[in-house]
């Protein structure tokens, strides 16, 4: 059957690795080595990467819009802060996995809200279980610590043998580590049926019914993994800060997501990865310049961004890199360019 | 001879607006059965009863002798009821390959399948190949869709629906829209479907219900007008009062 393994090969086009996408991974682990005064920062871009892709999950390749997603960075925070301060569970990685999980079951439960109804009324309603759940965490502060936050928290040692350190490091190549693993996991996810039927749940909900794909089943399994990636985000954000406060839950988290989306694209699993980085130097290199308005540059960034056409942007970024490969591996391009302008 | 497809009594209301009108409709197992009817007699929301996309005010649907009245869309898919629909519902992102390749694996169970990647399974690969083959859409299986020409979209939406491996196919106007040149390829496909799948075909061309349908209902603002072979269809003087206007009933 010459056809049929024709097929299978096209099929499995673009689950196969690229090189670009190795030489990303290997420049973000170089990273670590080459700038070892800047890791808090570049942590911070990790988390922010991670908590990218876990949006990128349900409005990139399913369509679901959300203005909310602080809500599991959110629980998965505090859970994780809570395991630590207490000492429920004193070994990161197992805290990281519960924390998680906690954000999964808050993720499960809502998500029959969210899959009912459009667009607006998504924004609508996750915007408001992520303000319910802050307004919650204000009310019971004998837990939460209230405004304050939870203070105290000591961070054990990674398996029981590496410790974090003042500089960082530690958290740093722990925080990469967490987002390559669940990068690998995504990466499989999406090239399964499943995947792609979130895909085309998205292109056409009525087609997708019309061919025997279970549409609601399929949001909820998406927007509940998505969730756990959340709530993986926000516990490392307490683990790696050792401070857990009501920001977590802010609007500000869950917009700076959109707009992260916005820069790096979606649908291809790296935008929230180089939306994160982008959003963020443009983040320090603005507050530089002008401490008090860098918004405004921020938002002029958009702006252009939105108008020019993200498509157009990436292939003047990528037109030295994809000119290099093609001269070197005869192949067309180097990072998968979005495939909606979503 | 055993019904395929059955409703009974199916009335559906738009606010005041009674657009099927208790409608009872058996279609026999392995007919060529056309639904026809002038603009607005309320085919399409028929068909869109039977599916599933439009619940019934009253009446019921039986696949196979058994009630699927309430059934969710997907579930009538896998029970062997499949459609296309009159105006494209494709995956515009999606390739024709990637189109197909998902009704394939839903059909065999394989869709919730998050971990195993898309086409390492020969088995829905062999199919996904036959498919692409028999409508002529193998050149252009890696073409997202919407960069496709109408016809080929046409094939294609045929083709996602035939890939569910249908008992019961309901073809909502298939030729619809599809140039002359192209017409050709679209007919051939529906006129070699396999003798066991059972076709209920809503068509306007009369041409195509006349050389396709062994039996024709003529439906007339919701409610059956009359039902028979086609050449005892065409011969009835209400049908032509109702397709040639006033003129013919004058004659």
């Amino acid at each position: 059957m010459n056809a049929a393994s024709d097929v299978g090969f096209h099929a499995q086009r673009q689950a196969r690795w690229h090189y670009g996408e190795v030489a990303f991974w290997l420049i973000v682990l170089a990273c670590g080595f080459v700038f070892p005064t800047r890791y808090l920062i570049m942590t911070d871009i990790l988390r922010l990467a991670l908590f990218a892709m876990s949006l990128d999950l349900i409005l990139g390749y399913a369509g679901i819009v959300s203005l909310g997603h602080a809500a599991f960075f959110g629980v998965g925070a505090y859970a994780a802060g809570l395991l630590a301060l207490h000492g429920i569970i004193n070994e990161p990685v197992l805290a990281l996995i519960v924390a998680g999980l906690a954000a999964m079951v808050l993720g499960f439960a809502t998500s029959f809200l969210v899959i009912r109804g459009v667009d607006l009324t998504r924004l609508m309603v996750t915007l408001g279980i992520a303000l319910l759940l802050e307004a919650l965490a204000e009310r019971f502060s004998n837990i939460t610590g209230g405004t304050d936050g939870l203070q105290g928290i000591e961070m054990q040692p990674i398996f029981g043998e590496i410790s974090f350190d003042m500089f960082g490091k530690t958290g740093f190549f722990y925080s990469l580590a967490v987002l390559f693993v669940l990068f690998l996991f995504a990466r499989r996810v999406v090239h399964s049926p499943f995947g792609l039927s979130l895909r085309a749940i998205k292109n056409n909900p009525l087609r997708a019914a019309a061919i025997g794909i279970p549409v609601n089943r399929r949001l909820i399994a998406i927007y509940t993994l998505a969730a756990f990636y959340a709530g993986i985000a926000g516990a490392l954000f307490t683990q790696t800060t050792a401070i857990a406060s009501l920001d977590v839950f802010a609007f500000d988290r869950s917009a700076d997501l959109m707009l992260v989306l916005v820069i790096g694209g979606t649908g291809y699993l790296y935008g929230g990865l180089i939306g994160a980085v982008i959003f963020r130097m443009l983040q320090e290199v603005f507050a530089t310049i002008t401490p008090q308005y860098w918004q405004f540059w921020i938002g002029l960034v958009l702006v252009v961004i939105v108008l020019v056409g993200r498509q157009r942007l990436h292939r003047w970024v990528l037109y030295v890199p994809n000119l290099v490969i093609k001269q070197f591996a005869g192949r067309k391009a180097v990072v998968a360019v979005p495939e909606s302008d979503a | 001879m055993t019904i395929a497809l059955e409703t009974q009594n199916l009335e559906k209301q738009f606010g005041g607006l009674r657009v099927t009108r208790d409608l009872s409709l058996k279609i026999e197992q392995g007919a060529r059965h056309a639904l026809i009817g002038p603009n607005g007699a309320g085919k399409t929301t028929v068909i869109n009863q039977l599916t599933g996309v439009l619940k019934p005010n009253s009446g019921r649907i039986l696949l196979e002798g058994q009630d699927i009245t309430d059934l969710a869309v997907h579930k009538r898919v896998l029970r062997g009821l499949s459609r296309t629909f009159q105006i494209n519902q494709l995956y515009p992102d999606l390739t024709p390959l990637e189109t197909i390749g998902l009704a394939v694996s839903e059909r065999l169970g394989h869709g919730g399948d998050w971990w195993r990647r898309m086409g390492t399974r020969s088995d829905v690969n062999g199919e996904i190949a036959d498919l692409l083959t028999r409508f002529h859409l193998l050149d252009v299986m890696n073409e997202q869709t919407v960069t496709l020409p109408y016809g080929k979209q046409r094939l294609l939406e045929i083709a996602v629906a035939i890939a569910a491996k249908p008992r019961v196919l309901l073809l909502d106007e298939p030729a619809a829209g599809v140039p002359e040149s192209e017409r050709h390829d679209i007919l051939a496909v529906v006129g070699s479907l396999p003798r066991d799948v059972t076709v209920l075909l809503i068509e306007h061309d009369m041409d195509l219900v006349f050389s396709f349908a062994d039996r024709i209902s003529v439906l007339v603002s919701g409610a059956l007008l009359t039902e028979g072979p086609p050449d005892q269809v065409a011969r009835d003087p209400q049908v032509k009062a109702v397709y040639l206007g006033e003129e013919a009933v004058n004659v």
